[in-house]
């Protein structure tokens, strides 16, 4: 029996260890030293708010891990021996293993930001930053004369920044969210969405500073910050400062060992690393030539989630390469929903064309992005109207037309029932600016759920 | 806007403060008069078996006044019973008046009340009911002016002593339990607040209405405001609001109004959309006897109440789900999906408290049918007794440990405590068989929305039937549960798009090995670890 340890209980590692569980009775091991049990990262905004307690994210119940023999230790690797093939842990004596997995996760990006060490400074990735952040706030629902802080400033326009700017929101902090570029979350999104989360972010009283950067920040008299300085030299007091500029692979601990480490740890293909019986996965894996089309380093729930199910085949005797599908991904802005399939760049490339609606309350919208010449649909984003996922994943795997896709539209809504129907709307949008006449085909379960070639 | 929010909550506190005291605002006093007003019906061989009480019960009765309504059915229960007892005693059979004592104490108490209600019961109606609405109304309005733009604010819902076990939801809970004690076991202890809803039931119906008729006036307030409130809190989410609307309008019309206004013309007043385990006693002898006096409107009654149970049911479920019951028309969850939203996070998802659930609430569902079948026999065969049980003795087990406590008692009163699902998880027969006909063969399912679950856990956290809906759409497979009442919330709290309620084609509704889209290099998501088996 082999002993296959797991650094890391987040979606990656605790994926990799179910679906080695599914396949061989090895002894696996998960250690960590952020939570006792497996809880979902995303949902951290959630405690925080009050819409759910810390036990509410644990997609598994406790009784889960001895049920399917998983072994759980909570406590830091300090080292890891990779000569000796063990682990150096600081309360619990070493541990020696066959295979090793590496799901270290990320931690928040500090790019040398004067005063960026700061008590009153902080990330949110963890939860730890999360018991930081109560920390750093007053509690929930306590009287005026009672708050700590009066104004935060968020730093780095993306989605932790949005999340933690709702978050403070509900605390009645002001929060004053200082954006680099001439957008919100301008690296991934184009300038119509930038745009339209950007005035919904104002509509929820957000100070939303575009084209402004960080200089420096300031401490008082205490070594805590109370200022940030910009770059054009504005002093914008505070008592809480976000740093949200995006996440690093959190491998501090590896850095001085033989593992070849770049950003991340590099992997080949296979999520392998350049020591054997070593592998990485998750936020913390840099892949040496990314799978086409995709990111050497890709920090999302659900890559993390691939790679533990990729690394559990290899695991088992099957080695078996990352091949992520057509890529999508969500997220929600405030009130608004995000969904994408397929591709949408920030900025079209010169072979692509754009469709682009949005709805007169400017709260819904769509883009489709298909190739100019073909016709051939590349990518969908769609805010404030839900679309199947596996309507979009077929249509990318038929390399199906942009117009058969507006024909059949309402096969991908997944809205809930009685919602107002968008796709007349969109359909006669798309009509008169591209000169078809399609007509919106009637949604067909036969379509949906049946196993017709489309 | 908050101060206005503040003066409807104190409006609402006080009205609740005001209806709690009116409990003892009254005193009592008896005399021959006001006996025979009481009891007297016209009907030779009663009447005459209750005059042969006065003499006890006016001796120990007359001529004092009693400050309240303890001392007052204390009183009179004592004389009930030793004459009574006398009787039995004797074997006078024939002359034994069978009524609980607190029935034949409530009989008397609203004709021997007398006090502040009595006298001004216009000022009491629009102190309680009237300003308990308005202050009620303004506080849900003033709330929806501070949240802003639309869509769902969970905040706080754990940091707050209301809805959270907090001090506030173990004040409701007491009160809760409390009300419905004294509703359903102590009809004497409430005449102040009957007294109260009367002008409205004259109105109505043109007599007394008594205690029923103050629950369902109650009800029917309270729904209406926390409706109110579901059209603030859900106002972008159309289901919800329809839905909400769709329980309310049954409530009002087909529970309250119509069977009210049945009474009034002289038929048996019957709230059309009960159907058959949870209307426990449609089979009773007492109401099959009833409908089938009524003529040709009693006839209809009851093919109408057989045709919901054999066709109904299994038609409707097929085609949308039991939620078209459960959340759309069933008084007990319109109950649950208004006054109980708030407190929908306290349901026990763990899979210890699903295996209680199927256990129990079949159990109730077989005692329900077991029960009907005995009644059944009694009336056809005239024979009270079947192997030495006694019908009658059943069905008053099952009136008081499911009709009453489990339902009532247990169902409401622990919204605070276990979530406002507990009767329809747990306990109702309905449910159970509406259930049954949703897992095995029904057009409804919630589907998942490919691979784009992350686990939050807002769906598992927010539905009301325990159900942990993650557990399903983390693993891309449709939701599919006898359980599930349809009411929605999972999808709308959902903030990644996840979930959608719908009636599709059977086939492949049921997916025990589903497909985690999106991911090449394994078509196959192999969850064979199981955390349900």
């Amino acid at each position: 029996m082999r002993t296959i340890a797991i650094i890391g209980n987040g979606i990656s590692g605790v994926t990799a260890a179910r679906n080695i569980r599914k396949k061989s009775s090895d002894r696996i091991v998960i250690i960590s030293v952020e939570t006792p049990h497996f809880f979902s990262r995303t949902a951290l905004m959630y405690i925080y708010m009050g819409h759910m307690k810390y036990e509410h994210t644990k997609p598994y119940e406790d009784h889960f891990w001895k049920k399917n023999n998983l072994e759980l230790i909570h406590d830091r690797v300090e080292t890891v021996d990779f000569d000796n093939k063990k682990l150096l842990l600081k309360n619990t004596p070493e541990l020696k293993y066959d295979s090793l997995v590496l799901a270290t996760g990320s931690s928040p990006n500090k790019f040398g930001w004067p005063g960026q060490d700061l008590p009153g400074v902080q990330g949110l990735y963890s939860f730890q930053d999360l018991e930081k952040l109560e920390e750093n706030t007053h509690g929930p629902l306590v009287a005026e004369s009672k708050r700590t802080v009066e104004t935060a400033v968020i730093v780095g326009g993306g989605l932790i920044g949005v999340e933690l700017a709702e978050m403070l929101l509900t605390r009645h902090v002001k929060v004053i969210f200082l954006v680099r570029e001439d957008r919100f979350w301008g690296n991934v999104l184009p300038k119509e969405e930038g745009e339209l989360v950007a005035r919904h972010m104002v509509e929820h009283h957000v100070d939303l500073r575009l084209n402004t950067e960080m200089d420096r920040i300031e401490a008082d008299e205490n070594g805590r910050a109370c200022a940030v300085i910009t770059k054009e030299g504005e002093r914008i007091p505070c008592q809480l400062v976000g740093l949200t500029a995006g996440v690093s692979p959190n491998i501090k601990f590896l850095k001085e060992s033989q593992l070849d480490t770049q950003r991340g740890i590099m992997v080949n293909e296979f999520l392998e690393t350049n020591i054997p019986d070593v592998y990485a996965i998750g936020d913390c894996a840099q892949f040496h030539q990314a799978p086409a089309g995709r990111r050497p380093i890709e920090q999302v729930w659900y890559t993390g989630r691939m790679m533990g199910e990729t690394v559990a085949r290899t695991l088992t005797g099957n080695r078996t390469q990352y091949q992520p599908g057509h890529w999508f991904n969500s997220a929600k802005f405030f009130d608004i929903e995000y969904q994408t399939y397929g591709v949408v760049p920030a900025r079209m490339n010169d072979h692509m064309a754009d469709f682009y609606w949005e709805d007169p309350t400017g709260k819904k919208c769509i883009k489709i992005v298909f190739n100019k010449d073909t016709h051939e649909f590349i990518g969908i984003n769609t805010f404030g109207i839900r679309m199947r996922h596996e309507r979009f994943d077929a249509w990318l795997n038929q390399n199906s037309t942009v117009e058969h896709v507006i024909e059949h539209l309402k096969d991908a809504n997944f809205d809930p029932e009685f919602y107002a129907s968008q796709e007349e709307a969109i359909v006669q949008k798309f009509n008169s600016e591209l000169g078809t006449s399609i007509t919106p085909k009637r949604k067909s379960w036969k379509r949906i759920f049946g196993k017709i070639a489309l | 806007m908050k101060q206005l929010r503040a003066l409807g909550l104190l409006l609402f506190l006080a009205a609740i403060s005001i209806f709690s005291v009116s409990l003892f605002l009254p005193s009592f006093s008896l005399d021959e008069a006001k006996y025979k007003e009481a009891l007297l019906t016209g009907n030779e061989q009663s009447d005459a078996r209750y005059m042969a009480f006065s003499e006890g019960v006016l001796s120990a009765t007359e001529g004092k006044c009693f400050s309240n309504a303890f001392a007052f059915s204390a009183a009179v229960r004592e004389a009930f019973e030793t004459k009574n007892n006398e009787l039995k005693a004797a074997e006078k059979w024939d002359e034994v008046v069978w009524d609980k004592p607190h029935e034949f104490a409530a009989s008397l108490a609203l004709t021997a009340s007398k006090g502040p209600i009595n006298d001004h019961t216009g000022w009491f109606l629009f102190l309680t009911f009237g300003m308990g609405i308005i202050g009620g109304t303004i506080y849900v309005l003033a709330n929806r002016a501070m949240q802003g733009t639309d869509g769902i604010k969970n905040d706080h819902i754990f940091h707050h002593a209301a809805t959270n076990r907090g001090w506030i939801g173990w004040l409701v809970f007491a009160w809760l339990v409390a009300f419905y004690i004294v509703l359903y076991f102590f009809p004497d202890y409430v005449v102040g607040w009957s007294m109260i809803t009367d002008p409205v039931s004259y109105f109505l119906k043109g007599s007394a209405g008594g205690r029923w008729f103050l629950y369902g006036l109650l009800y029917c307030s309270v729904m209406t405001v926390m409706a109110i409130r579901m059209f603030v809190k859900y106002r972008g989410n159309k289901y919800q609001i329809l839905r909400t609307s769709s329980v309310l309008f049954f409530q009002i019309c087909f529970a309250f109004l119509i069977p009210e206004i049945m009474v009034r013309f002289g038929y048996p007043g019957v709230d059309m959309k009960e159907i058959w385990p949870l209307d426990y006693d449609f089979f009773f002898d007492w109401n099959l006897s009833a409908k089938l006096r009524a003529g040709s409107l009693g006839i209809f009654l009851l093919v109408w109440g057989l045709i919901l149970i054999v066709v109904g049911v299994p038609v409707m479920v097929y085609f949308f789900g039991k939620r078209w019951y459960c959340s759309w028309v069933c008084g007990c969850g319109g109950l649950a999906e208004t006054l109980g939203d708030p407190y929908r996070q306290l349901s026990d998802k763990s899979v210890k408290a699903w295996k209680i659930e199927r256990y129990l609430i079949h159990a109730v569902l077989v005692f329900a049918v077991f029960m009907t079948g005995l009644t059944l026999y009694t009336f056809f065969s005239g024979e009270s007794e079947v192997f030495s049980m006694n019908t009658y003795d059943i069905q008053d087990t099952y009136k008081f440990m499911i009709g009453s406590v489990f339902a009532g008692v247990i169902g409401t009163g622990f919204y605070p405590a276990m979530g406002n699902r507990v009767w329809c998880r747990f306990g109702c027969p309905l449910a159970a068989y509406l259930g049954l006909v949703q897992r095995f063969k029904s057009r409804f399912r919630i589907t998942t929305n490919g691979g784009q679950c992350i686990s939050c856990g807002n769906c598992s956290t927010y539905c009301e039937m325990g159900i942990d809906v993650r557990w399903y759409a983390q693993r891309g497979q449709n939701i599919v549960r006898s359980s599930c009442v349809g009411c929605g919330i999972c999808s709308a709290v959902c903030p990644r798009g996840v979930l959608k309620l719908e009636n599709g084609p059977e086939e492949g509704r049921i997916n025990d090995n589903p497909i985690l889209i999106g991911h090449e290099g394994i078509q196959l998501s192999q969850d064979v670890t199981s955390n349900k088996a």
